[in-house]
């Protein structure tokens, strides 16, 4: 699997947050003006990635003086999926069309962001959400709202719409020479490895069903409503590997199951990932259905993208694209926010009662007065990783020995996250092309370094190391490979390093700087659909119960 | 040199006679009827062999290069026309012109080099002599061809690496008339460099026969293959055995004309029959026709719709003639409409209603072919039945794969569906399982239209009798995300092939 959820507006405001070198936001297109030289990799396709040109707005700490000027109640910073929940939720508790949401890319969606072409829609990043628990309230209620929960049966079990739940065959894992079904190495496994196997999965379970001393479940979605439990938030303070050597797991297959996880859903090495944020991972669904089982998952052609092309829906004539705020200050009993106009080269300012910060954490730093006089001392705390990610068309469908294509393919002997097929979903027999979306966190150094890195490889570079990696998977390919679009996200996803989650800097970083509220997956600390939509609706209920009380 | 020049024709001889086999083999091979093949064939090559010892006339000077150049074509054509006939077999609409211009062509080049040596020998010998000698040597080496072909070269060689072989054999011959006549020979450098490609690709040939044929598949199927062809979706192979056709999708039988009736009656009628006044059938998959032969027996159907992924398969079935005999033409009947399109698609966008609707999809032996037989696709089928429809679902076998079977009859059930199973020996394929599904109750009709051979009330009520050894056996409903059926499926075959 990949980047578990989406991130909404990770990309699109990302920079480094030392020099001020490059902002990687999201939507732009950089043009390829070097077309691959090399006839041999040869192959249409685009690099996609930050609109950095606009980003560095920020950067530069250009203080544009605003031409226009324009009131609204509330405003949203940031178009992705907390931003557009924060919005949607806006539109049914007050009825009125007093709020303005504002997005740097060309198009809302962040993480969720997605593509098309001929063949099939393709996600940019998020592809899935795992079927709600009994916490995730929220994402069961937009479920209902979009149809993907059909009903109820008798048992009180949510019926997904089947088209929406993944396909079978949905994992498959290429380990030494042969494809086997599912994700846990099985082939080449000594009884040793197999005890470690039960003795950590039997661990697992134990942790789904843990309940703390306050009676709330250990690990839960959203993160907030976790146990306190000592007993449980201690594993916040060493890494996932740490944690693994403590309990004597020592089995190589499973220290790469979990390594593989951890990269996966947060983007940093399990030695990176705080050991409670890597038990999450396996602890906190507890999804039922009707008509699933409980390791289900949804998802569609073009990923969250299709859900997020049905939350903006409604909320169309509030949404602005293309604007970069870069100054958010305090002005009388008002806020005032500032942003510039991409396209059409204006700067304009909102005047509002309140501001729903739904863009990555760490741009606050940059666009709010006060925070820019003076940088909090939580601001290093956030770290965020780059991705790659790539969308490949090919004619046919890369098969292989033993289990056949899945929804998620991935390689023992990769240090890329494999790839999904994006047309996995169609139900037509015979499939001529399809899209693959190749998934790399790049995680072998320090963030930065690595971010430097990616962004100093050309586009052939890229499509080279990406031919490779999968021709490695399957000989051959290379031939039916008709075109490689890259993706580049400087700042993928926040990085759930030891001490974020339950530490200070997090619980310092949520509280709203007067009437600034923030909403977005960091404030949870995990990169994930169902966090970041819960921050953005309850960013967005504290921010109507004070413009309500104005 | 004289004696050389002798023996040179002993080798062309010999490879003139196993083109000539080799053609006839492989005709007779490939469209059966082996006294009509080799007969035509024989015929054809002689005359052509007639051709160019006529043509021989006009050719008056350079002798010997023509002699070369002729040699070094005979090894290019003969030599690789198994190789050619094997593989355009696979795709060709008319095989036979390719089958009789490249005997032809042979034969004429063949017939040139007796003349033309007898003309480059006749100084050297008297006239009785020569003609003695050379027709010695001819029939010598079409003897010793004619031996060697059914001995040694079919068995050990087969007919690909055995023309391959002698197409060399003629090259090398050139060469050596090359060598003789060094003097004498026009352009010997462009000669040479002709054959030694030639040789290389002879070769080259050789070496890979066993590829080369195992392209062609041909040797696969029992019967005579009439028609065969690779489209975007599978591989159509019909095929001949005795007074039979039959027609192979990738390489598994769909249908035998000796009992084709018995599977398509009990596929169409006990369902139809119990239709009121059915008007509007559909037919998915099912592209050979022979259901819809079926259904317009009855008069009552205005319209019959017939969903078929692929379009090459219902023209095939729409225009072959021997084909059209057997599935009278069921296809260009003006109550029917063919769409070429993927079912489950197609019936994602459907808003008609019918009242009979058959399912007549290939097994579920992978996941694609498995999403057909899910319950999505059975809610989409109970989308578009009428109230007092009727669905009929061939189901694989419930003797072989019994829980395959039953697990088609619970997941039609898990959609709300009523399900009537029954089953039917058919002798090409075994115990033969088909599943009935409606929204009312179903009841077997207590008659049938009279002029069924296979389907009576009788046989109906046997069809509906499961014995213990096929009876029902719980399973899970087959769903697009768990896709129990194909793996049910896999099990139970394989289990029964091994």
């Amino acid at each position: 699997m990949s980047i578990d959820s989406p991130h909404p507006g990770i990309s699109r405001r990302s920079f480094l947050i030392k020099g001020s070198l490059f902002i990687a936001s999201a939507g732009g297109i950089i043009s390829c003006a070097n077309p691959l030289a090399e006839k041999k990799m040869e192959m249409a396709g685009r690099i996609a990635g930050g609109n950095w040109k606009a980003g560095h707005l920020l950067t530069e700490q250009t203080r544009l003086s605003p031409l226009e000027t324009e009131r609204t109640g509330i405003v949203i910073v940031g178009g992705g999926v907390a931003g557009l929940s924060a919005a949607r939720e806006i539109m049914k508790k007050n009825q009125q069309d007093d709020f303005l949401l504002l997005e740097l890319e060309s198009n809302t969606g962040g993480n969720a962001a997605s593509g098309s072409n001929a063949v099939s829609p393709y996600p940019w990043a998020a592809h899935y959400i795992p079927i709600p628990g009994r916490e995730a309230v929220f994402v069961r209620e937009l479920f209902e709202e979009l149809g993907v929960i059909e009903g109820y049966n008798g048992k009180g079990l949510p019926v997904y719409n089947e088209f929406h739940l993944c396909a079978d065959p949905q994992e498959r894992l290429l380990i030494h020479g042969h494809w086997q079904e599912g994700l846990v190495p099985q082939l080449g496994m000594s009884d040793r490895d197999k005890r470690q196997y039960d003795e950590f999965f039997g661990a697992m379970e134990r942790f789904k069903k843990a309940r703390g001393n306050d009676g709330r479940r250990a690990f839960a979605i959203p993160v907030d409503h976790s146990s306190r439990d000592p007993r449980f938030l201690r594993y916040d303070a060493v890494s996932m590997s740490r944690y693994l050597a403590d309990n004597g797991w020592d089995s190589e297959y499973l220290r790469w199951y979990v390594n593989y996880c951890c990269r996966d859903d947060y983007g940093c090495r399990m030695e990176e990932t705080s050991a409670w944020a890597g038990i999450h991972y396996f602890a906190a669904r507890d999804g039922v259905a009707a008509n699933a089982d409980s390791h289900a998952v949804v998802t569609w052609p073009e990923g969250i993208g299709w859900i997020v092309k049905r939350m903006e829906k409604d909320i169309q004539p509030h949404i602005r694209c293309n604007a970069c705020v870069f100054n958010i200050q305090k002005l009388g009993d008002e806020l005032a926010v500032d942003y510039h106009d991409v396209r059409r080269g204006t700067t304009v300012r909102i005047r509002s009662k309140a501001v729903i910060y739904a863009a990555p954490r760490f741009t606050a730093f940059r666009t709010i007065s006060s925070l820019r006089k003076r940088l909090p001392s939580y601001a290093g705390s956030f770290g965020y990783g780059p991705w790659m990610t790539a969308n490949i068309t090919m004619q046919g469908t890369p098969e292989g020995k033993g289990a056949p294509l899945s929804w998620d393919n991935v390689s023992y002997h990769s240090d890329s996250l494999g790839y999904v097929v994006a047309n996995h979903q169609d139900v037509s027999v015979r499939r001529k092309k399809t899209v693959l979306t190749y998934y790399y966190p790049l995680t072998s150094g320090e963030p930065a370094a690595e971010r430097q890195r990616a962004l100093q490889r050309t586009r052939q570079e890229w499509v080279e190391l990406i031919v490779h990696d999968l021709s490695r998977m399957h000989p051959a390919m290379e031939r039916s490979i008709e075109a490689v679009d890259v993706w580049l996200w400087g700042h993928a996803m926040i990085r759930p390093i030891p001490g974020l989650i339950w530490g200070a800097a997090r619980q310092e970083a949520m509280k709203p700087i007067g009437k600034i509220f923030f909403a977005h997956s960091d404030m949870s600390g995990l990169s994930i659909f169902e966090e970041a939509q819960y921050r953005g609706i309850m960013a967005a209920r504290q921010a109507l119960k004070t413009t309500a009380a104005v | 040199m004289a004696y050389a020049l002798l023996f040179s024709v002993f080798a062309i001889s010999t490879c003139g006679l196993v083109y000539e086999l080799t053609a006839g083999a492989l005709a007779s091979y490939l469209l059966g009827d082996s006294v009509t093949q080799f007969s035509i064939i024989i015929g054809v090559y002689l005359s052509a062999m007639g051709l160019g010892s006529y043509l021989s006339r006009h050719i008056v000077r350079n002798i010997i290069s023509v002699f070369i150049e002729a040699e070094l074509l005979i090894g290019l054509v003969g030599g690789c026309s198994a190789a050619i006939l094997f593989s355009v077999f696979e795709t060709a609409v008319h095989f036979r012109p390719i089958l009789y211009s490249l005997i032809t062509l042979t034969g004429v080049l063949v017939g040139l080099e007796i003349p033309l040596i007898m003309r480059v020998l006749k100084n050297r010998f008297e006239f009785k002599d020569l003609v003695s000698k050379v027709f010695t040597f001819d029939y010598i080496g079409a003897l010793f061809a004619s031996l060697l072909f059914p001995l040694l070269l079919v068995p050990h060689f087969g007919l690909i690496r055995s023309s391959f072989f002698f197409g060399i054999i003629n090259v090398l011959v050139a060469f050596w008339a090359l060598r003789l006549f060094k003097g004498e020979v026009i352009r010997p450098r462009a000669l040479a460099a002709a054959g030694g490609l030639l040789l290389f690709l002879l070769t080259a040939g050789f070496i890979y026969s066993e590829q080369i044929l195992h392209f062609t598949e041909t040797l696969n199927y029992r019967g005579n293959i009439i028609y065969a062809r690779t489209t975007p979706y599978q591989r159509i192979v019909v095929t001949r055995e005795q007074d039979s056709l039959q027609l192979y999708l990738n390489g598994n039988l769909q249908f035998n004309s000796r009992d084709e009736y018995r599977y398509h009656e009990a596929l169409v009628h006990p369902g139809l029959q119990a239709v009121r006044a059915p008007k509007n059938v559909l037919v998915l998959g099912g592209g050979d026709g022979l259901a819809v032969r079926e259904i317009l027996k009855y008069a009552g159907v205005d319209s019959v719709t017939l969903v078929d992924l692929d379009a090459e398969m219902t023209k095939l079935f729409r225009r072959h003639e021997t084909l059209l005999r057997l599935n009278k033409g069921s296809l260009n009947s003006p109550r029917v409409t063919v769409i070429n399109a993927d079912a489950f698609v197609w019936m994602k966008e459907n808003d008609k209603k019918f009242d009979f609707i058959v399912v007549d999809f290939p097994d579920p032996s992978n996941f694609s072919l498995g999403k057909l037989y899910t319950n999505t696709f059975y809610r989409l089928l109970y989308r578009a039945l009428n109230d007092d429809g009727v669905i009929v679902v061939q189901s694989t076998s419930p003797f072989v794969a019994r829980r395959s079977f039953w697990c088609v009859v619970n997941t039609l059930k898990s959609v709300g569906l009523k399900t009537t199973p029954y089953h039917a020996y058919l002798p090409s394929f075994g115990e033969w399982g088909y599943v009935i599904a409606s929204k009312r109750a179903f009841r077997m009709p207590g008659s049938f239209m009279a002029d069924l051979r296979f389907v009576t009330p009788e046989t109906a009520r046997l069809m509906m009798e499961f014995p213990p050894d096929m009876g029902p056996v719980d399973t899970e409903v087959n769903r697009l995300n768990n896709q129990v059926l194909v793996r049910y499926f896999e099990e139970e075959w394989s289990r029964y092939v091994h």
